[in-house]
């Protein structure tokens, strides 16, 4: 029984098709404009990759920020639900979730069936998602993926003032012209933006294990000051798929609850 | 990414300086100054007993120290006078504490409330002091001293910054946003992302749909206005009401907080962004003749 779940992110939209407990593949498009569009082409990048048809797909589940653009999707569901059903499939020792995507972090606590129990989400403030770290690049100019890397060289903790990213914007710019050196920098954003996400943690409550998720989980300046922060460990989801996926596969896998797989 | 000679900054707002013409400062017994270091421009003002002589305003620097010594060395010019003639200088604002040549240090609440009492009148009650990067509602009383406060500077919602943004995205020049704000038949739905970041996509959302310039910066103006009545109603206003900062300049914002309040602010010839600087240096007026009386 073959099913697919499209996480229409902010930024991406990601599917991930599913036999069973197999993935059969992955992809990520940008969400652009037409969102259902985008869907599109990811889901036929993905059939492709699997090499199977659109047939052979029995029932297709949405779910992100723009779930409710895809059409063609037999159902949606809600990112909450998907990212505690994908984290739970990977780490069933999990208890809260924490998704950072691009424009929204989400916390879900789940019980030890993987019901969700709790959630709590910022969607209202870019200082604690993906876009945060996106703008600081884009001042540093340095390329997004390198941050991660860039910000574990560094030799010294500065802080960080501003908690709104458009005055963290200036005062990565002043801090340059100060001729502070950009690991450094780099750092501090990381660790600005992992205090705003420990504390909405903080607020639902940190039961271990903790498993991040989404696409920042990706960067792993901001893995280690997360780690930092919360004194241990954090699980991310690695050998299977990147930790983007989750919450996809999250939707194929209430997709096989819907037609009884 | 250094930038391009054609393309143009769009927020960069006009600096500006003055020196009144009627004022000798020969002829003046107390020479004060107040340097407003804020977060996105400096002024300063020098007052000659108590009028304003000549002024500056212009964009803060990276540095604090030297923003504070150029719109000082800005004001003077052309004067005659020095910086050794002034006899007391006040510092305020987010970098009051870098202002080298200042005897003190009071805030921007403070002198925004005493500043607002000279450029309005002893009437004003409620200050609303839209800066470059917070906002603040004051309540003071006739003789413009601070009774109590609201302000908001986590966020860039609300702030010029957030307009200089929109400014730069919409290739509108920030001094025409307000006027161009006012040029749609019918109010839109304002912008619905609080988070400056947010509304920037939302944004350009807006313009891939078809709207014209206008309708988004209705849309964002309106937006802001309303962030700006709530910080404002739970402070509480009472009569009269007056606003101060840079944003007072943009009339888009304005008329939609005062349509929001159904209220008028009142307007001056006063430059209300210099709201800060005039009330340190008045507060520096002040300091003088205490010493002097001690003397």
């Amino acid at each position: 029984m073959i099913t697919a779940g499209i996480d229409c992110g902010s930024k991406n939209t990601k599917v991930v098709i599913l036999e069973g407990n197999n993935i059969l593949s992955t992809a990520s498009v940008l969400s652009g404009f037409d969102q259902e569009e985008s869907a599109q082409q990811a889901l036929n990048s993905a059939l492709e990759k699997a090499g199977i048809n659109r047939e052979d797909i029995k029932h297709i589940t949405a779910t992100g920020a723009g779930m409710e653009a895809i059409f063609f999707a037999n159902d949606n569901v809600t990112t909450v639900t998907s990212d505690g059903r994908g984290a739970f499939f990977f780490f069933p020792s999990a208890r809260t979730i924490i998704d950072i995507g691009a424009e929204e972090g989400l916390v879900v606590k789940l019980d030890e069936n993987g019901k969700v129990k709790d959630f709590g989400i910022n969607e209202k403030c870019a200082a604690g998602a993906g876009a945060f770290i996106e703008a600081m690049s884009r001042a540093l100019e340095i390329d997004i993926e390198k941050m991660g890397e860039l910000s574990l060289k560094s030799t010294k903790q500065i802080p960080m003032n501003a908690q709104c990213t458009i005055f963290a914007e200036s005062e990565v710019v002043s801090l340059i012209h100060q001729k502070t050196a950009k690991e450094d920098i780099i750092r501090a954003v990381h660790d600005a933006i992992a205090d705003r996400n420990t504390s909405m943690v903080r607020q639902i409550g940190i039961e271990k294990e903790v498993a991040l998720i989404g696409g920042v989980a990706n960067n792993i300046g901001f893995v280690d000051a997360m780690n930092k922060n919360l004194g241990f460990e954090i699980l991310i989801p690695k050998d299977v798929v990147s930790p983007e996926y989750v919450t996809a596969l999250g939707a194929a896998l209430v997709a096989q609850d819907k037609i009884g797989g | 990414m250094s930038k391009t000679e054609s393309e143009k900054e769009y927020w960069r707002w006009t600096e500006s300086r003055y020196t009144n013409p009627d004022i000798n400062w020969k002829d003046g017994d107390i020479i004060s100054a107040g340097v407003d270091v804020g977060s996105v421009s400096t002024q300063a003002v020098i007052m000659v007993d108590g009028e304003i002589y000549c002024y500056s305003s212009m964009r803060t620097g990276s540095n604090s120290p030297d923003s504070a010594t150029n719109a000082m060395d800005w004001a003077l010019e052309g004067t005659g006078l020095t910086l050794d003639k002034i006899q007391y200088v006040v510092g305020t604002g987010y970098g009051r504490v870098n202002v080298p040549f200042a005897k003190r240090a009071i805030t921007e609440i403070a002198c925004h409330a005493r500043g607002a009492n000279f450029i309005y009148g002893p009437e004003i009650r409620t200050v609303l002091d839209m800066g470059g990067q917070d906002c603040k509602a004051i309540r003071c009383d006739n003789r413009g001293k601070v009774t109590a406060f609201l302000m908001n500077d986590k966020c860039a919602a609300g702030t010029g910054r957030g307009m200089e943004v929109f400014a730069d995205l919409l290739q509108v020049h920030i001094n025409d946003v307000g006027e161009m704000s006012l040029q749609v038949d019918k109010e839109p739905e304002p912008v619905s992302s609080t988070c400056v970041v947010f509304a920037k996509s939302e944004a350009v959302g807006l313009l891939r749909k078809g709207w014209p310039k206008e309708k988004v910066l209705a849309a964002y103006c309106s937006a802001m206005a309303h962030r700006i009545v709530t910080l404002l109603l739970r402070l509480g206003i009472e009569e009269k009401f007056a606003i101060t900062g840079g944003i007072a300049k943009n009339i888009g914002v304005v008329k939609r907080i005062e349509e929001e309040l159904k209220l008028k602010a009142p307007e001056s010839s006063i430059d209300p962004q210099l709201a800060g600087a005039i009330g340190a240096a008045l507060f520096a007026k002040a300091l003088i003749e205490k010493e002097h009386k001690k003397a």
